[in-house]
């Protein structure tokens, strides 16, 4: 292969990768912006939605069967653990639903090594055959599909949020609180909402990755801090900037790794973290919050 | 229509409000007047719920409604227009007006939409922005927009903020006017207003409210007239402490 080639091919892994992240961002910042929590569980969501769906394969059920009961299943649990971990501490700082989140992401990453081992579990591929060659590189078509997955929460989420009264109840409440309580919004029901979505795009994610990666139950703490680094780099404010920031940081990634080191993979993003934060704390296309003084 | 019975209301350690007590009837129009820090936006906000009492009741058509959150107490025709707007403001004007229609959106969407026609006659100057962003607007229009608002949700019972803050004159006189018409609706309105003379004209009762107490109350024409109220919120006569002067 010559250079362009390889060139090409690491832009393919990368924009995989990317995929995977901004996927994991996307749902982070659209619980930050209607919860004012940053849910750093999010990676487990992710986890236990692939291992689940693994298991349902595993006793026979078809792929699509297992992924609408396991996105639905993570629904659930997102809802859930909203109702019983975030709601009561509602009132509490900022930085207190951080660790709680931290907390409960720890507490289930301890059920899924309970309940599903230390070994990977596998789901098999949404469409057969070889990788698909393409300006000389070698592209596996479940990147196409992580990649689509991407597209279509994209644009699911910004006509959701756009172009529905629902949508716009939940800007509303993201917008001003406040305001909102006024008109008769309750803001700690889309609280819960908002964390049975996440919990829903985490199992979707987790599901799509799995034929690519395998599933284990830890997967998903470096891919939330990945999540949440994308999140950071593109703007906490921003699903758009949560996405561009997903896609530079696994394109960095594939390229510090295949060009340089593959030790690098990890350190780099967590420069680019800092490197971000020095340069451009409110994220790439992040907006500045206004302070009162 | 709405009974108050000794409220209390604390902010951390401070009594804001202290034994509060006060009926208004439906159709009335009621001021509240007093100097900055007296405790005015604090009875609002907790009427609309935005506050819960450290005391006392409020009874609202007879049912007690004290302590509960603002989303039940618009659900109960009880709406807030409050000093600092709190508009949507990267959604459209049409958004924000349809946002206000939120508890019956579903069960009456054509006759939100015949709201809608009707908060744009209240306030024409409205007319043609229903696109542009909220937070484009000038401090009139968001403040009319503010207004429509909460007319969106069919209040009973309106509760009205400091309108008239920071604005031209000439729209003061506007919103003003569009407060009377509402009035001659047969809405309950409360009007917290600092400039006392406007809300004095539009109002048939006021009260005067200081360090958190109720300290003079009446019809509205007659403490117009109040040389004391004259002398501490009309500035006609050299400056007194408003407290020393009631």
């Amino acid at each position: 292969m010559d250079l362009s080639g390889q060139l090409f091919q690491l832009l393919c892994s990368g924009l995989t990768l990317g995929g995977i992240y901004a996927l994991i961002a996307l749902a982070l910042v659209t619980t930050f912006n209607i919860t004012g929590v940053l849910n750093m569980a999010q990676g487990e969501f992710l986890a236990l939605g692939a291992l689940l769906a693994a298991s349902l394969c595993a006793a026979g059920a078809s792929l699509p069967l297992a992924f609408v009961i396991a996105v639905a299943a993570l629904a659930l649990l997102g809802g859930l653990l909203e109702r019983s971990a975030i709601h009561p501490a509602r009132h509490a700082p900022g930085l207190i639903q951080i660790i709680i989140t931290i907390s409960l992401s720890i507490s289930l990453r301890g059920l899924a090594l309970l309940i599903w081992g230390t070994e990977p579990v596998a789901l098999p591929a949404f469409s057969g055959g070889g990788p698909l060659l393409v300006l000389g590189a070698a592209v596996n078509p479940q990147s196409l599909w992580i990649l689509g997955l991407v597209a279509l929460a994209v644009v699911g989420l910004h006509g959701f949020f756009e172009l529905t009264y629902t949508g716009k109840v939940f800007r509303a409440c993201e917008i001003n609180r406040t305001g909102a309580r006024l008109v008769g919004i309750n803001p700690a029901a889309l609280s819960c909402l908002a964390f049975a979505g996440s919990g829903a795009l985490g199992a979707a994610a987790g599901i799509f990755i799995t034929p690519v990666t395998l599933a284990t139950y830890d997967m998903g703490f470096l891919l939330g801090v990945k999540g949440c680094v994308a999140a950071i780099i593109g703007g906490l404010n921003s699903a758009g900037g949560a996405v561009l920031g997903g896609l530079l940081l696994g394109i960095l990634e594939a390229f510090g790794a295949g060009l340089v080191s593959s030790g690098l993979k990890d350190a780099l993003s967590l420069l680019v973290l800092m490197g971000v934060l020095l340069w451009r704390p409110e994220g790439l296309i992040g907006a500045v919050a206004g302070r009162k003084v | 229509m709405l009974e108050i019975i000794g409220l209390k209301v604390n902010h951390g350690w401070v009594r804001a409000l202290q034994d509060i007590s006060l009926s208004v009837h439906k159709g009335e129009m009621v001021a509240v007047i007093g100097s900055n820090g007296a405790g005015k936006s604090t009875l609002l906000g907790a009427l609309a719920g935005l506050y819960k009492p450290a005391g006392g009741r409020i009874l609202l058509n007879g049912r007690p409604v004290t302590g509960k959150p603002a989303e039940y107490m618009v659900r109960q025709g009880v709406s807030l227009v409050p000093e600092r707007r709190e508009i949507f403001n990267s959604l459209s004007v049409l958004d924000n007006l349809l946002l206000g229609a939120y508890h019956h959106y579903r069960a009456l969407r054509d006759a939100v939409r015949e709201d809608v026609k009707r908060v744009l006659d209240l306030f024409p100057a409205l007319r043609g922005r229903e696109r542009d962003s909220a937070g484009t607007l000038s401090g009139g229009l968001q403040q009319m927009l503010a207004i429509g608002r909460a007319l969106m949700a069919r209040p009973s019972l309106l509760l009205l903020d400091e309108p008239s803050s920071g604005l031209a004159p000439l729209v003061v006189r506007e919103i003003m006017a569009a407060l009377a018409g509402l009035k001659q609706t047969g809405m309950t309105i409360i009007l917290v207003e600092q400039n006392t003379a406007a809300a004095l004209k539009v109002t048939d009762r006021a009260l005067v409210i200081e360090r958190g107490r109720i300290v003079l109350s009446g019809c509205s024409a007659d403490l117009l007239n109040n040389p004391r109220v004259q002398q501490a919120y009309l500035g006609r006569v050299r400056a007194v402490r408003p407290a020393a002067a009631l």
